[in-house]
């Protein structure tokens, strides 16, 4: 494999996570239980839109066909998109949404911290910047799920429940193909085999404070670095992409 | 049971840059105070206007009652003799 055409798939698998994620984020735009929660999942969101939009820049010239960040998320249908399943799952209730962000938010703290010493000097950078942002993403939807897990008996319900629910979406986080061993051996990917202890403890120790049952590693959903989503991909990406797909280079 | 599910709520100080007051933005709500911190961050300075942040329960906070306002503060409106501006500067005089 080219080391441009795998630096690229690379780079657009972590541009996607990060731009649907937000995008799914946003959904809860007006709709939080709280005010101050609705304020701290948007922050979130344009947390990670920043990132995604640093990212898929930075595909767009590895790729150096001409696309934009912007043509890169708006004019893509699904199968190009390179996102790991989690992200794309919906909302679902609070719950949902908290046990969704602690997975994917611890995820990101060990990935990030490694990738901030990689040679190559753009991921570096965006690691620095990501890391301080995925520290309180971290923090926020650890404290949730400590408080629904330690609080009543529909809290604990609920959240059990997202976890049972998405446990099985956490298995292909770690996946590897010729895409990372290329880019691990040129120093420049993070070596998803050495963080995958790392998140398991940490993930283990949330859960046990919050008095939670940690999900048996059974059947794990897997297509992402293929490009194969759940049906849920497809209806997000109508949602996000409608005005640039029905009106092409629209501005304001 | 109580239907009010807002939370407690807090009162927000935030310094803008290090030695400046602490100066009070508003109130957010919160059930203790790791999230009063937190809900007072996202809240309060999302733009990057603040350097340190403090939170307090605004059940802690004593204030006066409006209905003493006569006694507390009208007392010092007519004592114009308490404002520097009262004494006249003798003319010629250099070390005051």
């Amino acid at each position: 494999m080219a080391k441009q055409d795998a630096l690229f798939k690379y780079t657009l698998r972590l541009g996607d996570n990060a731009l649907i994620l937000s995008q799914r984020l946003s959904e809860w735009c007006s709709y939080a239980p709280l005010i101050e929660e609705d304020l701290a999942l948007t922050n979130l969101s344009l947390d990670m839109i920043g990132r995604a939009q640093a990212l898929l820049k930075y595909a767009g010239e590895i790729e150096g066909m001409g696309k934009t960040e912007d043509t890169l998320a708006f004019r893509r249908s699904e199968r190009q998109y390179y996102n790991n399943l989690l992200v794309e799952q919906p909302n679902g209730d609070f719950a949902f949404t908290m046990a969704r962000q602690l997975f994917i938010s611890a995820f990101e703290l060990y990935f990030y911290s490694e990738m901030e010493h990689s040679k190559d000097k753009t991921f570096a950078a965006i690691a620095a910047k990501t890391l301080k942002e995925v520290k309180y993403h971290l923090e926020h939807a650890k404290d949730w799920v400590i408080r629904m897990g330690d609080g009543t008996g529909e809290s604990h319900y609920r959240i059990q429940h997202a976890v049972n629910e998405l446990w099985m979406y956490t298995g292909e986080l770690f996946e590897m193909d010729d895409v990372d061993k290329d880019l691990i051996e040129q120093g420049i990917a993070t070596d998803l085999d050495a963080i995958r202890p790392l998140w398991n403890k940490y993930i283990g120790d949330v859960l046990e404070t919050a008095a939670l049952i940690v999900p048996e590693n059974g059947y794990m959903q897997t297509g992402s670095r293929k490009g194969i989503h759940t049906e849920h991909l497809g209806h997000l990406l109508c949602e996000m992409q409608y005005l640039q797909r029905a009106y092409p280079d629209a501005k304001w | 049971m109580s239907t009010d599910t807002q939370l407690d709520t807090w009162e927000v100080f935030m310094q803008s840059r290090a030695g400046a007051n602490f100066i009070h933005q508003g109130s957010i709500h919160a059930s203790d105070k790791k999230m009063a911190l937190q809900n007072a961050r996202d809240t309060y300075s999302r733009r990057g206007e603040g350097t340190s942040i403090w939170v307090v329960p605004t059940s802690e906070i004593i204030a006066s009652s409006p209905d003493d306002a006569d006694m507390l503060f009208d007392p010092s409106n007519d004592k114009i003799y308490r404002m520097p501006t009262f004494y006249t500067m003798p003319e010629g005089a250099k070390n005051i």
